[in-house]
């Protein structure tokens, strides 16, 4: 492989890395903080390209569509929350695994009601629409290091609103011990309510970042949602930071794998997932 | 228990204020409280109440449910019968976090900081003003009133001594600016010196003019710094008067309170 080849495959991985970053980041958060594992979430993604294409129809503007879409999946998820999830957090993880396997197949029967399931492309906003030259027949587009970019800035946004805001705080002191943030006045429920739609919103735009470069297509939120979990276990369930480090493992690993080792491809993730788990079975980071 | 015994004692429970003719505000009052804990019947009809500005000694030995009583009126536990009270306000069975708003705060047994967040974020995180508005209680205050935790601000709460994470706890209640700071257990497991030390930041909380309720073994330190004194013994109250009464009744402390 020579350089600019390898570099092409670096940015792909930091950018498949960091995408899968955002969807993630909102899995280890509710499973962290709340105790739930939510099979669903996969769905948020689905949800989000699916959105992003039809506001797109509607609207003829991706980023557009994007500024109505995260707020409108924001919603979604704090009315889900309040409708189904809050209901959950006292009953055991079967009881969790049933509800959000149903609400799997429940999205997945309305997306096909709602636009049928047909395989869209979103078309990239056109001042993306460049690709930069990288040597006389390659070239890396713009749109994958815009996704790049935005992903790493809302993962200083996150690190930021989680170590630096008192809305962080309560978040981290609501996942050691809930019943002493209630008595120091903190509705906890509202706290949960608004980590659990942040999830959301967050998997809906890696959905809707994504919808360009992957199309969009039936059944698009349970391959993210397996390699997720895998992210939240490699780096220990409720790290954000673990999270970011693992998404960008198994960015390179995947990316790699296909190149260098393509008889493997489909192994890699699971190798290293089993490789990190033996050395460290609590994942990367601890829960923090 | 028969009824009749119960009776008697709600009896003396109710009359106590009355006679008083205490005209400062209620803060907190529990009526007949009848707490279980699965099938086991921890208290028993029990009566509580606290006005503004009053120091209260909760005492009794232990499993005689004075944990259970506060944990019952912070909302953690339902009562089967019973209600209770904040600020004239029905807050049976909770929410916790509208009690505490009503300005409440606790201290509870075993501490309760979090490790995961640093001292300066376990004060931070809580600061919010008081009912009426008040901030008397802000971060520097703390800092004034427990040097200690000054110099510890960038270390995680799991980091501390016991003693200062006793300090944190109650600097962290105080950041909420309370009218009524509940401790059970403060000086529960820590050396002599940082327990002196507690008891004088108690005496400072409540000399600030924030009512207390305060759980201790200690009885000699907790009639010391109370007004009033209540006797816990099976889940019901055998005793609410002057803790002066309690301090001069040998016989009183060796029937509900000797070991």
């Amino acid at each position: 492989m020579d350089f600019v080849s390898f570099l092409i495959q670096v940015l792909n991985s930091l950018q498949y890395g960091l995408l899968l970053f955002l969807v993630a980041s909102g899995l280890t958060l509710v499973f962290g903080i709340m105790g739930i594992i939510n099979l669903a979430h996969g769905s948020f993604y689905m949800i989000g390209a699916y959105l992003a294409f039809a506001l797109t129809s509607m609207t003829g503007n991706l980023m557009l569509s994007i500024a109505l879409g995260v707020p409108l999946a924001f919603a979604f998820g704090a009315l889900l929350e309040w409708l189904l999830f809050s209901h959950l957090y006292k009953r055991d993880h079967l009881e969790q695994v049933l509800l959000t396997y149903g609400l799997i197949l429940i999205f997945e029967e309305l997306r096909s009601l709602a636009v049928g399931d047909d395989v869209h492309g979103v078309a990239i906003p056109a001042i993306f629409s460049a690709s930069i030259p990288l040597s006389d027949n390659l070239s890396y587009p713009v749109y994958r290091l815009v996704i790049s970019v935005v992903c790493l800035a809302l993962a200083g946004g996150l690190y930021y609103l989680i170590q630096r805001t008192r809305l962080g705080m309560m978040i981290r002191a609501g996942s050691h011990d809930r019943d002493m943030v209630k008595a120091l006045g903190i509705d906890i429920n509202v706290l949960y309510r608004t980590v659990f739609a942040l999830g959301v919103a967050l998997a809906a735009l890696a959905g809707m970042l994504a919808a360009p470069i992957s199309s969009v297509y039936p059944g698009m939120g349970s391959s993210v949602l397996i390699i997720s979990f895998v992210i939240v276990v490699i780096g220990g369930v409720g790290s954000v930071w673990g999270a970011l480090v693992a998404a960008l493992l198994i960015g390179f690993a995947d990316t790699f794998g296909k190149v260098l080792l393509p008889d493997l491809a489909g192994l890699m993730v699971y190798l290293v997932m089993a490789v990190v788990l033996l050395w460290r079975p609590e994942g990367i980071f601890r829960k923090g | 228990m028969n009824d009749m015994s119960m009776l008697k004692v709600n009896e003396v429970a109710l009359a106590a204020p009355a006679a008083a003719a205490d005209t400062r505000e209620m803060l907190l009052e529990a009526i007949g409280l009848h707490t279980y804990y699965g099938s086991s019947h921890i208290l028993h009809g029990v009566n509580f109440n606290i006005r503004k500005g009053e120091a209260l000694g909760l005492m009794g030995r232990n499993g005689m449910g004075k944990t259970t009583l506060i944990r019952t009126m912070l909302g953690f536990l339902t009562p089967k019968a019973g209600g209770v009270l904040v600020r004239g306000q029905r807050m049976t069975g909770g929410p916790t976090h509208k009690i505490a708003r009503l300005g409440i705060a606790y201290v509870p047994e075993g501490r309760g900081i979090f490790p995961n967040l640093t001292v300066k974020e376990n004060l931070i995180m809580a600061a919010r003003a008081g009912v009426e508005g008040q901030r008397e209680w802000t971060f520097e205050r703390v800092m004034a009133t427990f040097p200690r935790l000054s110099e510890r601000l960038t270390n995680g709460g799991g980091q501390l001594s016991g003693g200062e994470q006793q300090m944190l706890t109650i600097g962290r209640a105080l950041m909420t600016n309370p009218d009524l700071l509940i401790l059970d257990e403060a000086t529960e497991g820590l050396a002599p010196l940082i327990v002196r030390e507690i008891w004088r930041v108690i005496r400072e909380i409540r000399d600030s003019g924030i009512a207390t309720v305060v759980v201790d073994k200690n009885h000699a330190a907790v009639t010391a710094v109370t007004d009033r004194s209540m006797i816990l013994v099976k889940g019901q109250v055998v005793f609410d008067g002057p803790s002066e009464e309690v301090r001069n009744n040998p016989e009183l402390i060796q029937k509900h309170l000797g070991v």
